[in-house]
C-alpha cells in the first residue's frame, strides 16, 4: 500500500535531511503511530506520502503509484485517495457541520444526490447525529475534530492520514477519538497517526515507527511510545 | 459548477473595490489602445491608393482655371489641348528622375472621389467638369523632387503642380504623433492593469486560502480551484470592454461621424466598420490582460 525505498529528504537551502535514508512498507488495512520528538520528520514523512514534496532520494509508491515520476497533474487523483486530518482541525468558519463535511465532495464535483446521501452517513458515523446545522465555533475541541474526520474520510480514502489529531485535545476527548479512528481503521482504511501522546500508543497496541532526526530508529509491531 | 459560480460571485463582493479600480484601469487603458488602433487606421486611409505609390501630381488646366490665383500656364477659358496633354505626359516620361507616370482623368477622379465621400453630404457638391485631369508622378527618388517640379510647372497647359507628400506630411506628423502617443500610452495603462488584476487575484486567492488549502487537501483538480479566480478576472475584462467599447463607438460616432466628416471633408475618414475591428481588438487584449496575469498568480497557490 505504501513503500519506501531508501528515501532520503533534505529542504533546499538546509544541509541537514530531514529524513534519512527510510525503507519500509506499510500494508493495506494497518493502523501505524509515527512517533517521535518535534523536528524528527514526523510531518516530512507524511507530506511524502501526500506528495507535497518530492524525495531528494529513493523511491516512494503509495496505492501502487510511482510518486517520485508522477505528473503534477495526477497528484489531486493521488490525495482523493488519501484522508488527512490536523491537529488544528482546519475547519471552515462560517460553514455548519454538514456544509463543511459537504464542501470535501462539493469541490472534486460529486453530484448533488450523492453528497446528500453520504454526508448524513458519514456525520452518523463519527458521532455527531443532531448536530449537522452547528457552527464548527460552537462545538468542543474533540467534536470538531470529528467534522474534520468526517470530511476526510467522506469520499471513501484508502487511506487516513492524521497529524497529531488528539494534540489539542484532553486524554478523556482523545479516547473519544481514538475509538472513532480504530473503527475506520477496521472498516479496512489504513491510518497512519503521528503523535506525542504516550498512553494513547502504550494503549493502543499498534506498529510503532519511530522516528529521531530524520532516521527511522524502531520499527515495532504492537509497539509501546519509548523504549526507555 | 453551482459552487464554482458562487465562489466567483463572492469573490467579487468581497473584492468589489479592487474589481472596480481595476475595470477602471482597464477601461481606460483599452480605450487609449482602441482610439490608437483608430488613429492607425485613420492614417492607412489618409494615405489612400496615391500615397505610397506616387510623390507629385501634376494637375491640368480647366476652362475655369485661369484667372484664379492658381492659373499656371493656362489660356484663359480653355481645357488642356490633346497636343499639350501628350506632349506633358512624353516630357515627364523622359524625365531622368521619374519612374513612372500614370493618368487619371476627370471621369476617374470623380469616381475616386465617390467613393471616398461615399457617406458624406459632399457627394453631390462637385460635378465630372469641376474635376481635373492629372498625372501622377512616382520618382525614382522620392528626395530629388524639385527637378521635376520646377519642369512640369513651365509646361504649357499645366495648372498647378501638387508635391503630395508637402501637403500630408505635416498631417501625418500630427497623426503619427497621435498614434504612437496613444499607442505607447496604452500599453503603460495596459501593464499596469496587468499587475493590477495580478494584484486583485492574489488578495482574493488570500482570503480564500483556507478553502484552496483544503480543496488541495481533498484533491480537487487545479482547474477546479482556478476556475472562479479566472472567472472573477474576466468579469472585470467583460465588463471593460463593453465600457470601453461602448466609449469608442461613442466617440466615432460624435468625434468623426458627427464631427470630423462634416468640418474637415477634405480628408477620407475611417468608417463603422473600421471602428467596430477596433472594438474586436479591444476585446481580445482584454481577455488575454485579464487571464493571463490570472494564471501566473494562481500558480503560486496552486503550487503542489
Amino acid at each position: 500500500m505504501i513503500t519506501f525505498e531508501d528515501v532520503s529528504k533534505t529542504y533546499s537551502g538546509q544541509t541537514k535531511p530531514a529524513l534519512r535514508h527510510i525503507s519500509l512498507q506499510i500494508d493495506k488495512g494497518e493502523f501505524v503511530f509515527l512517533v517521535g520528538t518535534s523536528g524528527s520528520g514526523k510531518s516530512t514523512f507524511l507530506r511524502l506520502i501526500l506528495r507535497e514534496y518530492r524525495p531528494t532520494s529513493g523511491k516512494i509508491f503509495v496505492l501502487g503509484k510511482d510518486l517520485v515520476h508522477m505528473h503534477q497533474w495526477k497528484v489531486p487523483a493521488l490525495r482523493r485517495q488519501i484522508g488527512t486530518v490536523f491537529q488544528d482541525f482546519r475547519l471552515l468558519p462560517g460553514k455548519t457541520v454538514y456544509e463543511n463535511v459537504a464542501f470535501g465532495l462539493q469541490v472534486l464535483g460529486r453530484p448533488t444526490s450523492q453528497i446528500r446521501q453520504l454526508v448524513p452517513e458519514t456525520i452518523d458515523l463519527v458521532g455527531l447525529s443532531g448536530k449537522e446545522d452547528r457552527q464548527p465555533e460552537e462545538l468542543s475541541g474533540g467534536e470538531q475534530q470529528r467534522v474534520a474526520i468526517a470530511r476526510a474520510i467522506a469520499n471513501g480514502p484508502k487511506i487516513l492520514i492524521a497529524d497529531e489529531p488528539t494534540g489539542n485535545l484532553d486524554p478523556q476527548t482523545s479516547v473519544g477519538i481514538m475509538k472513532l479512528l480504530d473503527r475506520i481503521n477496521k472498516r479496512d482504511t489504513t491510518v497512519i497517526m503521528a503523535t506525542h501522546d504516550q498512553t494513547i500508543v502504550d494503549q493502543m497496541r499498534k506498529r510503532v515507527l519511530e522516528l529521531d532526526q530524520g532516521n527511522l530508529v524502531r520499527d515495532q509491531a504492537r509497539g509501546v511510545y519509548g523504549t526507555a | 459548477m453551482r459552487h464554482t459560480f458562487r465562489e466567483t460571485w463572492s469573490g467579487l463582493k468581497r473584492n468589489a473595490s479592487m474589481t472596480v479600480a481595476v475595470i477602471v484601469t482597464m477601461t481606460v487603458s483599452l480605450t487609449l489602445f482602441g482610439l490608437s488602433v483608430m488613429t492607425f487606421q485613420e492614417v492607412d486611409r489618409v494615405k489612400g491608393r496615391w500615397y505610397d505609390k506616387i510623390e507629385i501630381s501634376v494637375f491640368l488646366c480647366t476652362k475655369d482655371s485661369a484667372g484664379t490665383s492658381q492659373s499656371g500656364n493656362c489660356e484663359p477659358g480653355q481645357d488642356v489641348t490633346e497636343v499639350q496633354r501628350d506632349s506633358i505626359r512624353t516630357r515627364l516620361e523622359q524625365n531622368t528622375d521619374v519612374d513612372e507616370v500614370f493618368y487619371e482623368s476627370k471621369q476617374e477622379a470623380y469616381e475616386d472621389y465617390q467613393r471616398t465621400y461615399a457617406d458624406s453630404p459632399l457627394l453631390d457638391s462637385l460635378k465630372v467638369d469641376q474635376m481635373q485631369d492629372s498625372f501622377r508622378v512616382k520618382l525614382i527618388d522620392p528626395e530629388n523632387y524639385q527637378g521635376v517640379v520646377a519642369e512640369a510647372s513651365s509646361l504649357p497647359g499645366v495648372q498647378n503642380v501638387l508635391d503630395l507628400h508637402e501637403v500630408l506630411d505635416p498631417i501625418f506628423s500630427v497623426l503619427n504623433g497621435l498614434k504612437w502617443g496613444t499607442m505607447g500610452m496604452a500599453v503603460l495603462l495596459l501593464a499596469a492593469a496587468m499587475l493590477q488584476i495580478g494584484n486583485t487575484i492574489r488578495m482574493s486567492a488570500f482570503t480564500r486560502r483556507r478553502e484552496i488549502g483544503i480543496m488541495r487537501l481533498v484533491g480537487a483538480s487545479n482547474l477546479y480551484i482556478m476556475l472562479p479566480f479566472v472567472l472573477e478576472a474576466l468579469f472585470a475584462g467583460v465588463v471593460s470592454t463593453i465600457l470601453s467599447g461602448s466609449a469608442l463607438l461613442a466617440s466615432y460616432q460624435f468625434l468623426i461621424e458627427r464631427n470630423a466628416k462634416v468640418s474637415i471633408q477634405a480628408l477620407p475618414w475611417i468608417t463603422w466598420s473600421d471602428a467596430w475591428l477596433a472594438v474586436g481588438l479591444v476585446a481580445i487584449v482584454a481577455v488575454v490582460l485579464s487571464i493571463l496575469p490570472t494564471l501566473i498568480t494562481t500558480r503560486r497557490y496552486l503550487r503542489v
